[in-house]
């Protein structure tokens, strides 16, 4: 069997969250060395702090200092830490009932191993000797006795109340194309491009994900394309996106139609002004020198005028379907 | 039949399609769902023509891509433009909308349908990021330890023992051997075999949590005599009702789920007697909290598919509950059964939908 192509797929969210006053006074408070709640109307205290009440719904902002020790209501062991994880090394997870507060909270809890954790047992506050405002200013906590105090906040006359927090969030995918997509890819390897063709009506679709959209069927036929085609609708981009140095700017993105396919596919158009390029232009692909190119759709560089006449405006991208449709319907041949 | 307090239409479920395995490695979303969707449609031998309205449920999380749900509604034929809807939860959800759409007139057929394929990813880590992003996610509490905090409470509650726990999962086991769908199915399973498990995710072992799959369903509805039509013997939802509680892990005495209770109150599932149930855990230990919460009693035959323990597909898993329990009603095995679905980490938001046969 054939190796499947694969990629790694990250999608991270690395935003900065506006707190608002009740979590940002708790938030404050933990790098102020002090643990905050907030109390409802049925006179709970929540930690951490909510800003609305559980049972009504109301807006609540009584804040009220707790201890910053406890004890254990339950507890579970990580064992090795999750890839996202805080700890590094393998650690206890529990919610912990702080002495002042009436609802549990969820931290880390220090040990050596589950022998060390039971229910009901007094835990205390491990601090962060460097503190910014964020729920890793608490380490964890650990057994009452071996806890670490807050080390004092140097506290700056311009400190401000925490109004916002960096959390960001990473996941890791093992991303493997569908079937349809594995083979597109080798194909360009070999420098041929491959779409899909519909069982219902003929229509051939590139990129081929195996399916006709427009029926919902599958659609396994493959198609080898042309590497020729017109410029269906286009785009000109004048500003610089992070991250792709390779695009210099003013550039073309444009869809491009090939011959024989119904939909069109995105690719760059280069090799002619800027200003030149129109909808219904003749282009044809630019590859990569044959020693560079790879199951990749980068092995189109770009797409470059070919000189042809121009495809009417009113036959070309989207409408060339329609055309050949109609065409079909004259009774000429599918596919022409 | 006599309609539950929300209702003012009969809905009936007509026609499922379900598929669940290990894992989906080349076949996009898209590929599952066409022969899902189209089996669902010509088991009671309608087109897309034919439906009023699709409502579908998935995750963007899953996928690693924002919108994904958009390219798997290719796989229904949506051109011409249909009357469409999504919900980023379990498609017991999408049910749900779909019911309502049928309530207020505007749909005499729906098309749902949902599916999750979380073999790409770490699924116990992407659940971490359905907590507060605030004070709760950056601990990344993943999904098996979530489900380990909940069930330490359960077992010291006093609501059950380890035994408790290891027999739900080796009835699950034995009740799965013959549905083609489960991953997890054992005509030997016992309680000395469970227990004989090592703990992995304190105090849970494997069988305690339910086997992750890749997979879908999709499902058509019909009100009224078109149902009648359409199906010998159509699933009447007589009732249907979904309950939150609070999102905080230690708002709320984990376990207990009150939204459970509640949900299957409006739900009307008091109203009669229940002959089968499919629930939606992540965990035997909240089989043991819903089976309180939702007042099954001992003669009610639960998860006779094996549940969500023997196969859990993330965002399908509620609509497959669905699923089961309206082919057991048109096949005429059962009269009257109960479907859960949840949401969110321990039990946090429950659906109850109550099916009854003519």
């Amino acid at each position: 069997m054939i190796e499947p192509l694969r990629t790694d797929l990250v999608v991270e969210y690395p935003f900065t969250r506006t707190t608002g006053p009740v979590v940002g006074a708790f938030l404050t408070g933990l790098r102020d060395g002090r643990i905050v709640g907030v109390r409802t109307s049925d006179g709970r205290v929540v930690v951490p702090p909510v800003e609305a009440d559980p049972a009504t719904g109301a807006t609540i902002d009584e804040l009220v200092d707790v201890a910053d020790a406890g004890t254990v209501v339950t507890w579970t062991w990580v064992d090795p830490p999750r890839p996202g994880s805080p700890w590094d090394r393998p650690h206890g997870l529990g919610l912990v009932l702080l002495d002042g507060a009436d609802i549990p909270m969820l931290h880390g809890l220090l040990v050596d191993s589950t022998d060390d954790l039971a229910t009901g047992m007094r835990v205390e506050a491990v601090w962060a000797a460097e503190r910014t405002g964020h729920i890793q200013d608490l380490v964890g906590f650990a057994p009452e006795g071996s806890g670490v105090a807050p080390a004092p906040h140097a506290e700056d006359p311009g400190d401000e109340p925490v109004r916002s927090v960096r959390t960001p969030i990473r996941l890791d995918y093992d991303f493997i194309p569908s079937s349809a997509a594995q083979e597109y890819l080798r194909a360009y390897a070999e420098k041929r491009i491959l779409g899909n063709r519909s069982p219902v009506d003929g229509a051939v679709f590139v990129p081929p994900r195996g399916i006709d959209p427009r029926h919902g069927v599958a659609a396994d036929e493959m198609v080898e394309l042309a590497h020729e085609g017109h410029v269906g609708n286009f785009c000109v981009t004048h500003l610089p996106i992070p991250g792709r140095t390779d695009l210099t700017t003013p550039y073309v993105s444009a869809w491009i139609h090939l011959d024989g396919a119904d939909i069109g596919f995105l690719g760059l158009v280069a090799g002619c002004g800027v200003d030149e390029v129109r909808i219904g232009m003749r282009v044809r692909a630019v590859w990569k020198p044959d020693d560079e190119l790879g199951p990749t759709a980068e092995n189109v560089l770009y797409w470059e005028p070919t000189g042809e006449p121009d495809v009417p405006v009113e036959k070309a991208g989207n409408r060339a379907w329609l055309t050949r449709r109609d065409a079909d319907d004259a009774g000429m041949e599918c596919g022409a | 039949m006599t309609l539950g307090w929300s209702a003012v239409r009969e809905v009936a479920v007509v026609s499922s399609a379900v598929h669940q395995v290990e894992a989906l490695t080349f076949t996009p979303d898209v590929q599952l769902m066409v022969p899902l969707v189209n089996a669902a449609r010509e088991a009671v031998g309608i087109t897309q023509d034919d439906v009023d309205f699709t409502c579908s449920g998935s995750s963007d999380f899953l996928a690693g891509q924002a919108f994904s749900f958009v390219q798997t509604l290719d796989a229904v034929g949506a051109v011409p433009p249909i009357s469409e809807s999504h919900v980023e939860m379990d498609g017991a959800f999408a049910l749900y909308e779909a019911w309502v759409k049928i309530q207020t007139g505007e749909a005499e057929v729906a098309l749902v349908y949902s599916y999750g394929k979380s073999s790409p990813g770490s699924r116990r880590d992407v659940l971490a990021a359905q907590l507060d992003p605030y004070v709760v996610g950056p601990l990344w509490p993943d999904a098996h330890a979530v489900a380990a905090l909940q069930a330490r409470v359960v077992l010291e509650s006093g609501a059950a023992t380890p035994e408790d726990l290891a027999a739900v999962a080796a009835r699950s086991q034995r009740k799965a051997v013959g549905n083609p769908n489960a991953l997890r199915a054992s005509a030997d399973a016992t309680v000395d075999g469970v227990l004989a498990e090592p703990v992995v995710t304190d105090p849970l072992r494997p069988s305690d949590l339910a086997a992750e799959a890749d997979g879908g369903c999709a499902m058509v509805l019909a009100a009224g005599d078109r149902a009648r039509a359409l199906c010998e013997r159509p699933a009447w939802i007589t009732g249907i009702d979904h309950r939150i509680d609070p999102q905080a892990l230690g708002l709320r005495d984990l376990a207990r789920a009150p939204s459970a209770a509640m949900a299957a109150e409006r739900a009307g599932a008091a109203g009669d007697r229940i002959d089968v149930a499919e629930l939606h855990v992540a965990s035997t230990a909240q089989a043991i909290v819903l089976s309180g919460e939702l007042g099954l009693t001992d003669d009610v035959e639960v998860d006779p598919s094996g549940g969500s323990l023997a196969g859990d597909v993330l965002m399908a898993a509620g609509l497959v509950r669905i699923a089961e329990v309206a082919r057991r009603i048109s096949s005429g095995t059962a009269d009257r059964g109960l479907a859960h679905a949840s949401s969110g980490p321990c039990l946090q938001q429950n659906l109850v939908c109550i099916m009854e046969g003519e």
